[in-house]
């Protein structure tokens, strides 16, 4: 009985979704909490998770804040919390790790616990965790890539923009990735969104810069070392519809030593793109960015200084081996020009059927990401999401689909690779609000005969398999073994990148 | 009487704190944020120039100025913000749900406000490249949103109201999501 109230609470508590005058949420406080809510978020992946990320742990926190019963595990398949900022954000930007302060002090909340190095569906399944949880919430990211599907796409040098990231932010996953970088002088990223300048910035910055970041030192070596000249950023549309965002076009923009090439003819604007400019302040900004630059580069000598080529209107069609057949020399491009789709207005890239050769060494995808199912999730293997209706996981993806108690999803998972700026951002919060709407209507409250274990019985569970978990108190002595060998050479850490190193430093 | 040393004990210490933070911050964003919030309250000291508030508080008008937040549901808090001080930081100190994921480095626009008069807007300076950057990808932008980590009291907003945005609120930090090629 005592056990809805106080979630009215903490739904009162969640002052942004559905502010209330305080008084009435003081009055419920003093309702007693005596059935802890159990809760469990399953966690792991890329950076693009961020923002829904953010809003769990938000809600995560003020969940343990205004609600005394409430109790949230947290479940990631790495050692370390919420990966995705230690592997996904790129090094040089500490500014946005901050956010992980918001973790610790999440975590120094002992109703919240940490369950690091549990993979879901390996270690633990799907039906284990919804036996044992009031409310399980599926929050990991996309772990795995898109692919082109184009000739050649398995030369060696091709790499995707993602196992890129992943080995210079020392991800154990790929710490042993060794990409090429002394064979050649040039390399082509495909795409042009944030990922696609992070990892094009990463080559061109100067490693005395990179030095003082906490990227993993086999990285740091490998540029050192790297003969990589020139980086050719390839879109299929052009200026206006390029997907990065302003801070990153203009941080890579202002590199120190690179010289930057956009050509003047493809800037130029149609009436449909002036549209796209109009509606759009980042798409105006951006567009901006690059005009900009373009001009100020223009004419300018280009002294032994490595070089960013901005490429549009192209796309890639195969790839062509170099001359010991093995490894990747040359990236065959279509032409492209712009039509209107027909259906949403959007202008889309098609080719026309004149092709050009680009000489490179290593080629780098960020083209998208995919999300992987797991054993007992819906899955809807064509848009590579979970069916869902507002982040309730729904049995299938058919009209009559039922919903799955107390299962959520958020994130990658939910939204798949499409969707317009505010939806995304809007993704996470939509997920939580369903979340204290079936609260409400006590939809977890259950038989009182079948009442769910929560910690207790993951720990069971964790037991019986023999699986290592790693605690949050694990991780802190991961953090400052990594935070002590980074003082040695400056660095805000030294990040440990095999799976054995981790588990070792986290005892 | 009691209370004003008080507070000017608390000015002191505060602005100590900003001396020290700047002295020890590493970013430029930093930097550039409390010296902005620094220069104004200098200039505070020595003014004379007396604003429309109580007669009978002069000194207080001078220190502190009121700002209204209005929520999404219209209910609204009236603070006081002492001059000088971040309307991020304000907010957090009086437990105003203002997120500020990226605590006042520029990574983020969770402390996204709207600026409701126009008036009051013009007296803010523009926003940076970098502020410009993060309302972007603000969900809910108007022509009068700033990042609440970026407006500075200082008397000229006495009186200001301030907006959270209504329909979401935004988490984009570093990882925005591109569209799909």
């Amino acid at each position: 009985m005592g056990r809805v109230r106080p979630l009215h609470h903490a739904a009162r508590r969640l002052l942004l979704l559905f502010p209330r005058p305080r008084a009435f949420s003081s009055a419920a406080a003093a309702a007693p909490s005596r059935e802890p809510l159990h809760v469990c978020v399953v966690g792991s992946g890329a950076r693009r998770v961020l923002h829904g990320r953010q809003v769990l742990l938000w809600w995560i926190e003020q969940m343990l804040k205004g609600h005394e019963g409430a109790q949230v595990d947290i479940i990631d398949r790495l050692p370390t919390p919420f990966g995705l900022v230690r592997s996904g954000v790129a090094p040089d930007h500490p500014e946005t790790k901050i956010v992980v302060n918001q973790f610790s002090r999440v975590a120094a909340n002992d109703r919240c616990q940490f369950y690091g190095n549990v993979t879901l569906g390996r270690d633990v399944s799907l039906s284990e965790l919804r036996k044992t949880y009031d409310v399980v919430v599926l929050a990991y990211g996309a772990e795995s890539d898109r692919s082109l599907s184009i000739p050649g796409e398995d030369l060696r040098g091709i790499h995707s923009a993602r196992e890129f990231v992943w080995w210079y932010n020392g991800h154990p996953d790929m710490c042993n990735l060794a990409p090429d970088l002394q064979s050649t002088d040039s390399a082509v990223v495909l795409g042009q969104g944030n990922v696609a300048l992070d990892v094009a910035r990463i080559l061109l910055r100067c490693t005395s810069e990179l030095a003082a970041t906490d990227i993993a030192d086999y990285a740091l070596d490998a540029l050192r070392g790297s003969t990589i000249k020139k980086v050719y950023l390839v879109g299929r549309r052009g200026p206006v519809q390029a997907a990065c965002t302003a801070k990153e076009l203009r941080e890579i923009l202002g590199l120190k030593n690179v010289h930057v090439f956009i050509k003047e003819a493809d800037l130029v604007t149609l009436p449909a793109d002036e549209e796209e400019i109009r509606n759009s302040r980042i798409k105006r900004r951006v567009y901006e960015l690059l005009s900009k630059a373009a001009i100020a580069h223009k004419g300018k000598n280009n002294n032994g200084q490595k070089e960013l080529h901005f490429v549009f209107f192209r796309r890639p069609t195969r790839f062509l081996p170099s001359e010991d057949g093995v490894t990747v020399g040359a990236v065959q491009l279509e032409k492209t020009c712009l039509k209107d789709d027909g259906v949403a207005g959007k202008q889309v890239a098609v080719g026309t059927g004149e092709f050009e050769d680009l000489k490179c060494g290593l080629v780098l995808k960020s083209i998208g990401y995919k999300s992987l199912p797991v054993e007992g999730l819906p899955f809807d293997k064509y848009r590579g999401i979970v069916p869902n209706l507002k982040g309730r996981v729904l049995s299938s993806e058919s009209e009559n689909a039922t919903v799955e108690p107390g299962l959520y999803v958020v994130g990658w998972l939910k939204r798949g690779p499409t969707g317009i700026v505010a939806t995304n951002l809007h993704c996470a919060e939509e997920t939580v609000a369903s979340i204290l709407e079936d609260d409400k209507k006590g939809l977890f409250m259950g038989p009182s005969d079948s009442k769910k274990q929560g910690r207790r019985g993951l720990l069971e569970i964790l037991e019986q398999k023999n699986i290592r978990f790693v605690p949050f108190d694990g991780w802190e002595k991961i953090d400052s073994k990594e935070k002590m060998a980074g003082e040695l050479k400056n660095k805000p850490r030294e990040k440990i990148t095999t799976w054995n190193e981790i588990l070792m430093a986290s005892n | 009487m009691l209370s004003r040393i008080s507070q000017l004990g608390a000015r002191l210490l505060r602005e100590n704190r900003a001396v020290g933070n700047l002295a020890s911050s590493t970013t430029s964003y930093y930097r550039g944020q409390l010296s902005r919030r620094f220069v104004p309250t200098k200039n505070i000291l020595f003014s004379t120039a007396t604003t429309s508030s109580d007669r009978d508080d002069g000194s207080q008008s001078k220190e502190k100025i009121s700002v209204t937040f209005v929520n999404k549901d219209g209910t609204e808090q009236t603070i006081s913000v002492p001059v000088g001080m971040s309307i991020l930081e304000a907010a957090h100190e009086n437990d105003i749900e203002l997120e500020g994921a990226c605590e006042g480095s520029l990574a983020c626009s969770t402390c996204h406000v709207i600026v409701m008069d126009v008036n009051y807007y013009n007296k803010l300076e523009d926003p940076t490249d970098e502020e410009n950057d993060m309302l972007d990808l603000a969900f809910g932008l108007t022509e009068t949103s700033r990042l609440g980590c970026q407006v500075i009291a200082k008397p000229e907003l006495d009186g200001m109201r301030l907006a959270l945005p209504a329909a979401t609120r935004n988490f984009a930090v570093d990882g925005f999501v591109p569209k799909p090629h």
